[in-house]
This record gives C-alpha cells, sequence and structure tokens, in this order.
C-alpha cells in the first residue's frame, strides 16, 4: 500500500518536473513546478515527516512558486510567454547527467536503514525548538526582520520611484 | 500499522484531492462525450467566450505587464509566510509548553512587527 502510494506521488513528482522543462509556456511551468512540489510533500508525509510536508507546501508550493509568478507577471512576459530559445539544453543535460551520476552511487553506498518508520510529529520539534533552541529561534526572526526591510529598500530604490 | 491515525488523517487530504480534481475533469470529458454524440449543441458567442460572464469586462490582454507594486505584498507575503512555518509547532504544541515559550514567540512575533510597522510608516502598503 506505501508502496503503491509512493509510485503514484513518485509520478506525479516527475511528470511535474518533466512538465516543467517540456512546456513553453512560462505560466505552465510555475503551475507543473507547483504540482510537483506538492506532490514531493505526499511523499514527506509517507515518511512521517509532518513538518518536513507543512514547510514543503508553504515555502515551496507558497512561497517560492508565488515569487516565481510574480517575477513572470512584472517582466515584460508579453514579449516572450513561448520560450523557444533552448539553446542551452545540452549544457542543461550534462549537468543533470552529472547530479545524477554522483546521487546515485551516494544513495547505493550510503544505504538508508530501513527502520520502523513512526511518528514523531510536532512533539519533538516544538520542545527542541522552544527550549534548546531558543536563542537562534529568536534570532531567525531578526534574519526575516532584515530581510524584509532590505527587499523593500531595494524595491523602492529602483528607477522611476523615489 | 498502515491505516492508523496518522494515515487515516491525510487520507481524508488525499480524497479532497481526488474529488477535487476528478470533478472538473469529468465536467470537461462529460461535455466531450456528449458532442461526440451529437447530445450537446454547439453555438458559440462573443458573451460566452469572455472572462468572466458576469463583472466588469476584461480589458487587454493575458499576458499585460503588472503593476510593480504588486511586488511588495508578494515580499510581505513570502516574509510572513515564513514566521508562520515557526508558529506551526508552537500552536499545535502550546498546552505543553511553558510560559517561557509563549513569551519567545511574542518576541519572535514583535521583532517581525517592526518590519511590518516598518513597511507601514514607509508607505509601502498604500496603492497610490
Amino acid at each position: 500500500m506505501a508502496w503503491v502510494l509512493f509510485i503514484a506521488l513518485a509520478v506525479v513528482t516527475l511528470g511535474g518536473g518533466l512538465a516543467v522543462v517540456a512546456t513553453r509556456n512560462v505560466v505552465h511551468a510555475a503551475l507543473a513546478l507547483l504540482v510537483s512540489l506538492v506532490a514531493v510533500a505526499g511523499v514527506y508525509l509517507l515518511v512521517y515527516a509532518e513538518f518536513l510536508a507543512l514547510v514543503q507546501v508553504l515555502i515551496y508550493g507558497g512561497a517560492i512558486v508565488i515569487v516565481l509568478v510574480f517575477a513572470i507577471m512584472l517582466t515584460r512576459s508579453a514579449e516572450y510567454p513561448r520560450t523557444s530559445d533552448n539553446r542551452q539544453w545540452p549544457l542543461a543535460a550534462v549537468a543533470a547527467l552529472g547530479l545524477l551520476a554522483v546521487l546515485v552511487p551516494a544513495f547505493l553506498i550510503n544505504a538508508v536503514q530501513d527502520t520502523e518508520a513512526k511518528n514523531a510529529a510536532f512533539t519533538g520539534i516544538a520542545q527542541s525548538l522552544f527550549t534548546t533552541w531558543a536563542v537562534p529561534f529568536e534570532i531567525a526572526s531578526l534574519v526575516l526582520l532584515v530581510a524584509l526591510i532590505g527587499a523593500i529598500i531595494i524595491a523602492r530604490s529602483g528607477p522611476g520611484e523615489n | 500499522m498502515f491505516l492508523d491515525d496518522y494515515f487515516r488523517q491525510y487520507g481524508l487530504v488525499a480524497i479532497f484531492c481526488v474529488v477535487a480534481v476528478a470533478v472538473p475533469v469529468s465536467m470537461m470529458l462529460m461535455s466531450w462525450g456528449m458532442s461526440r454524440v451529437g447530445l450537446r449543441p454547439r453555438a458559440p458567442s462573443a458573451v460566452k467566450a469572455e472572462t468572466y460572464e458576469c463583472g466588469m469586462e476584461a480589458i487587454g490582454g493575458k499576458w499585460n505587464l503588472f503593476n510593480f507594486r504588486y511586488y511588495m505584498f508578494a515580499i510581505l507575503f513570502v516574509i510572513f509566510d515564513v514566521e508562520v512555518i515557526f508558529l506551526y509547532p508552537w500552536a499545535t504544541k502550546f498546552l505543553s509548553l511553558e510560559l517561557f515559550a509563549l513569551i519567545e514567540m511574542a518576541v519572535f512575533v514583535g521583532i517581525l512587527l517592526i518590519g511590518w510597522a516598518y513597511a507601514w510608516r514607509k508607505r509601502d502598503l498604500e496603492w497610490g
């Protein structure tokens, strides 16, 4: 049963990834990326990584895809709604195959221990985040604050704005 | 082992996803099938082809350049989206955490509110 679900999710993930590179329409590519990323969240759920699945949906499915769609909306996409220029594909193929050549031996050498999956859920994360890692947690808010103010200043200092 | 509470709970999410995909796809398939057997009349008109049947008339094409001001809201959304990630384990385990966690989260949200107040004071949240 778990295998059936995993294979279904893997097919959706890979299909979405293929659609991202196969489609000529950038908006369709962004949508296919969203499908692929949400399917990865499903894989996380299968291995009881609830928090990771949540992060995957909120950050990748939400924030990153939103930023991509905004980038498409705000640039002069009317000039290239359909990207036909793919002269870089041999380079991309070499890079992808190189990554595969690194990842496959890495997985084969460091075989994952086939232990019983169990539901860690939020208890452990909440306990360690709010007790042991309290200071890094507060620093994270400072980092976010700097990112927010920095992004606002950079966005405002563009040409045509004062 | 497999059908424990955890998977039952996310099985509901999976059922929602399946229904959400199946309903529009089946509607389109039915429409297509009806037209194949000659049950669906074919009478296209300009009003039917509009983007919004009831509402403002759409101006310009779908590849319009959008206003740059939307970008500010995208940035704010991304930052507060990351904040929600930290709020989530805190909210679900709130009763088992101590008062210290409440203070921590108040400091965390307070620091981020400074950024929000900055954007507000600099009139980045206004449209004009």
